[in-house]
């Protein structure tokens, strides 16, 4: 019994240990989205490319799509470009929210690296990305064709991010093609 | 001494002046003042997660700062704006939580340590106490006796 109780500190102490080894490979910066399982809210915004027009959230009806946050302030964004535009030549409809951003900046951001966005609406002012719980830049929803959001990644997309992110895309293509038969 | 107090309670003031984002359009009324610097002071910001709105200068806690009072001019309750806040950000937002079925860890394990804590005390008091009673307990006879033998062995010249 008396040596027994010699055992309680190094007890103490192996449970401590397994809780702070726990929290060395979580990302406390990481916040789970309320809006996963919600639609993409209401909104009415300019497009990018064409001012007069407005986009809203019928544009995610009728197709799997990533919507995209970004902006030419954002260095992050600079970062994941290039896979964004591989990824829109595989086919995936990518929509762009240029948040926060100047149009001009904006316009000549998508000359010169390419465009990889089937479309692109301006939140000037950053009122659908409170909609959204949008807390930076990037930031990448996916969204399946009834306007759902499915799946949302905080920071640059990249090939290690796709291979989680693209198999839950390829699956909601694929219930959108049962759905459809 | 009293002086090195004072300055160290200006010094202490012009640091909590600083922390605060200076606001410059303050609300229609000081009672939505108040309520805004309540609210402010309550909520964390999504982005720089240690800070509450008030004191964050990043750009999206401007931005949640102007939508709280947005939403207090439009006449929305303390537990409207939580709402919207949570609606869109999760729980996480609040540094008071709510009280429900996921935060009751939170909101019990602290008083639950305490009582533990408490009932350990007491246990162990109780121990050491009953372990000096019966220590201070009278010997009986058979006792004495073996005792006045061993005093008798240890002085050799005497017997």
């Amino acid at each position: 019994m008396k040596n027994l109780k010699l055992f309680i500190p190094l007890g103490i102490f192996l449970v401590l240990a397994l809780f702070l080894y726990q929290g060395l490979s979580r990302d406390p910066s990481e916040l789970p989205s309320v809006l996963i399982s919600r639609p993409v809210p209401d909104f009415s915004l300019p497009d990018l490319l064409n001012p007069d027009q407005h986009i809203d959230q019928a544009v995610f009806q009728g197709q799997v799509s990533l919507l995209n946050v970004w902006g030419t302030w954002c260095v992050a964004c600079r970062v994941e470009h290039p896979f964004l535009v591989e990824l829109a030549n595989q086919g995936v409809a990518i929509v762009g929210m240029n948040y926060k951003d100047e149009r001009a900046a904006a316009l000549q951001w998508l000359e010169e690296k390419g465009d990889p966005y089937s479309i692109n609406f301006e939140d000037k002012e950053g009122r659908l990305a409170i909609d959204l719980g949008v807390f930076g830049a990037p930031e990448t929803y996916l969204v399946d064709h009834q306007g759902i959001i499915q799946y949302k990644h905080v920071g640059v997309v990249d090939e290690q991010v796709w291979a989680q992110m693209g198999a839950r895309y390829r699956e909601l293509v694929a219930d959108q093609a049962k759905g459809a038969q | 001494m009293t002086c090195s107090c004072r300055v160290l309670a200006l010094w202490l003031l012009a640091c909590s002046a600083a922390f605060a984002v200076i606001e410059t359009e303050p609300l229609s009324s000081d009672e939505l003042n108040a309520r805004y610097r309540v609210l402010t002071d309550e909520m964390r910001c999504p982005k720089c997660q240690n800070q509450n709105l008030a004191e964050s200068d990043s750009p999206i806690a401007a931005d949640l700062r102007g939508e709280i009072r947005r939403l207090l001019e439009e006449g929305k309750s303390n537990a409207d704006v939580a709402d919207f806040m949570v609606a869109r950000y999760g729980d996480f937002v609040l540094y008071r939580p709510a009280l429900q079925q996921n935060t009751l860890v939170l909101w019990f394990a602290p008083a639950a340590m305490v009582l533990l804590g408490l009932l350990v005390l007491v246990l162990v008091i109780r121990y050491h106490r009953r372990r000096d009673n019966q220590a201070s307990q009278p010997l009986n006879r058979e006792e004495q006796q073996q005792l006045n033998a061993l005093l008798n062995n240890d002085k050799p010249g005497e017997s």
